[in-house]
């Protein structure tokens, strides 16, 4: 399958290809990885944060049937493939967008598909901080939410950057699914041209643009987690 | 002042239901510090997370200052509890805010405008001595740095009463004294009344007035500090008091036939500082051999035991004997240690 694709004729063809298209695929690429990432830390900190404080002990204690109904919607919402949720989500997204084809229709199914991953991520994060820091904030007379906004969460923050560094790069390898249901972006590219058109230098090339998206945004990530974290001595 | 009646506290566990506190009763005056001394699992902890309600009791009564905090709604006991600081073995600074930042912390909760926070925590870091640290973080400080830090942060809200919870457990010996006595000035400067928690008897003895000893969930001896550990009367008491000699395996000596045993009594004689058991050689000319000592200076008197190895015969031991009595020093003969 691949060994034509250095042939002159098919380079030539490419590289036209990459001049014409490959911008504004990056940029759209960029901008639902970004705007859906935004959306589903929007709804996915909360929830990760309730799921924390809302336990039988926690600061915040919720019912236990909610409590488990939010489990039980997480774990549902993970469990189905992104595929499969995308399609599901066409009656959602029409109700938003309101069309469930094109770039910006590609952000509500992302959402859903990351919120969840996003919710366990923070509640991973705001599990691993020293519950003595919530006991001395108890002690200080600090109300749930402020051991919330002003212990939880800002002691977390270096794992916080590092979780939201998996999940961006996670929802950047989702963005390229969309490209079948007709979002935009280099997974597009790489599907219209290198699956449906067997011109596999221009998924080639669609494909390393998407990797070196992710060691982008995985080694800035990385290198911001570091060093925002106080905990080191230097 | 704080007045503690019939406090009972039990926990379930895997194992069963633990009584971590049994009927505790205990009134603690303003501006006294009072230790509350025991062994690990006595309940001390459990203790003085009821003074704050961070531990709910099963029953009974907390009175601060005629207050029954055991009474109040979340919102009045938040309320409350900003005049009750508390410090930990952990310091529990929070490791991603400034020094400055985690004096200014109870500020903040209670909304105090930020300038004037600031203002009030650098005036509090001068007192602990880490004015120049305010802009470092937590992690780059030693631990009896972090200690300060958190008591400069105690101080913030102009606290009543201080609870400090094994505060010194986690510090070495001298950063331990330096502690202790921040914690002594501030109790005399601001008179604010301490409660002590540890299961060391040197801090008890540094800077306590009073001291309960707590066992098994209950309190076993109560009074003033140099009362209790002189006659201790419990078991317990004994074991915090001298820990070695009631430890029975640890070491026991007994009397072989080249030496008598005799054990002396320090029981709060003024220690002047005479060196009663090189006097009895040059004066008596018996060499005593000591095979055991365990003595506590406390609050300039001294107290405990020591086993003494009499070379020599009835006389001897008798001559010996004479020489302790004479100094008022309680003496006897006995085969072995225990």
């Amino acid at each position: 399958m691949f060994e034509r694709i250095f042939e002159s004729e098919a380079v030539a063809e490419a590289l036209r290809i990459v001049q014409s298209e490959f911008l504004m695929a990056i940029w759209e690429t960029l901008y639902v990885t970004i705007l859906a990432t935004f959306f589903a830390i929007v709804i996915g900190l909360p929830l990760g944060a309730l799921l924390v404080v809302g336990e039988k002990d926690g600061i915040m204690p919720i019912p236990g049937w909610l409590l488990s109904f939010l489990n039980v919607l997480i774990n549902l919402l993970r469990s189905v493939p992104f595929l499969i949720l995308m399609i599901m989500a066409f009656p959602l997204t029409r109700l938003i967008v309101g069309t469930v084809v094109g770039t910006t229709a590609s952000i509500p199914p992302l959402v859903l598909a990351a919120f969840p991953f996003i919710a366990r991520l923070v509640e991973t994060a705001l599990r691993e901080v020293d519950r003595n820091l919530i006991e001395m904030a108890q002690s200080m007379g600090a109300t749930p939410m402020q051991i919330i906004t002003k212990v939880l969460i800002p002691e977390a923050v270096p794992s916080l950057i590092s979780s939201m560094t998996t999940a961006i790069t996670t929802i950047l390898g989702y963005t390229a699914m969309s490209g079948i249901i007709g979002g935009g972006g280099l997974g597009k590219i790489a599907i219209n041209y290198g699956y449906y058109r067997y011109k596999y230098l221009v998924m080639l090339l669609a494909v390393i643009l998407l990797i070196a998206m992710v060691q982008t945004f995985q080694s800035v990530g990385t290198k911001i987690a570091i060093k925002s974290d106080k905990r080191s001595r230097k | 002042m704080i007045e503690i009646t019939g406090l009972t506290k039990t926990f379930k566990t895997s194992e069963g239901v633990v009584e971590a506190l049994k009927d505790v009763d205990l009134s603690v005056a303003d501006g006294d510090i009072y230790g509350i001394i025991g062994m690990s699992g006595a309940g001390k902890s459990t203790l003085v997370r009821c003074i704050n309600m961070l531990e709910k009791p099963d029953s009974g009564k907390v009175l601060i200052d005629g207050i029954d905090i055991t009474a109040l709604d979340e919102k009045a006991l938040r309320a409350q509890r900003k005049h009750i600081a508390m410090i930990f073995q952990g310091f529990n600074l929070l490791m991603q805010r400034s020094v400055i930042d985690n004096v200014c912390f109870p500020m903040e909760l209670s909304g105090t405008p930020k300038s004037q926070a600031k203002a009030r925590a650098l005036e509090l870091l001068d007192t602990v001595g880490l004015k120049d640290k305010a802009n470092d973080y937590p992690a780059r400080l030693s631990g009896g740095q972090q200690q300060r830090v958190a008591i400069a942060r105690a101080l913030a809200m102009d606290p009543t009463l201080l609870l400090c919870d094994e505060a010194t457990s986690a510090l070495d010996p001298t950063t331990t004294n330096s502690i202790l006595s921040l914690i002594k000035d501030i109790n005399i400067k601001l008179g604010i009344t301490a409660v002590v928690i540890t299961h060391q008897m040197s801090v008890v003895e540094s800077i306590c007035n009073r001291v309960a000893i707590l066992d098994m969930g209950r309190v076993v001896e109560e009074g003033y500090v140099e009362e209790v550990f002189s006659h201790p009367k419990t078991e317990a008491a004994r074991k915090l008091v001298f820990p070695e000699s009631s430890d029975g395996g640890e070491m026991i000596i007994v009397s072989e036939n080249q030496q008598r045993l005799i054990r002396i009594v320090f029981n709060g004689e003024e220690a002047t500082g005479k060196p009663v058991i090189a006097q009895m050689a040059v004066l008596k000319g018996i060499e005593a051999n000591i095979s055991y000592a365990s003595t506590r200076n406390i609050g300039g008197k001294v107290y405990g035991s020591m086993i003494l190895g009499i070379p020599g015969d009835e006389e001897t031991v008798n001559e010996a004997l004479e020489y302790f009595k004479s100094l008022g020093v309680e003496a006897q003969e006995v085969k072995s240690n225990v």
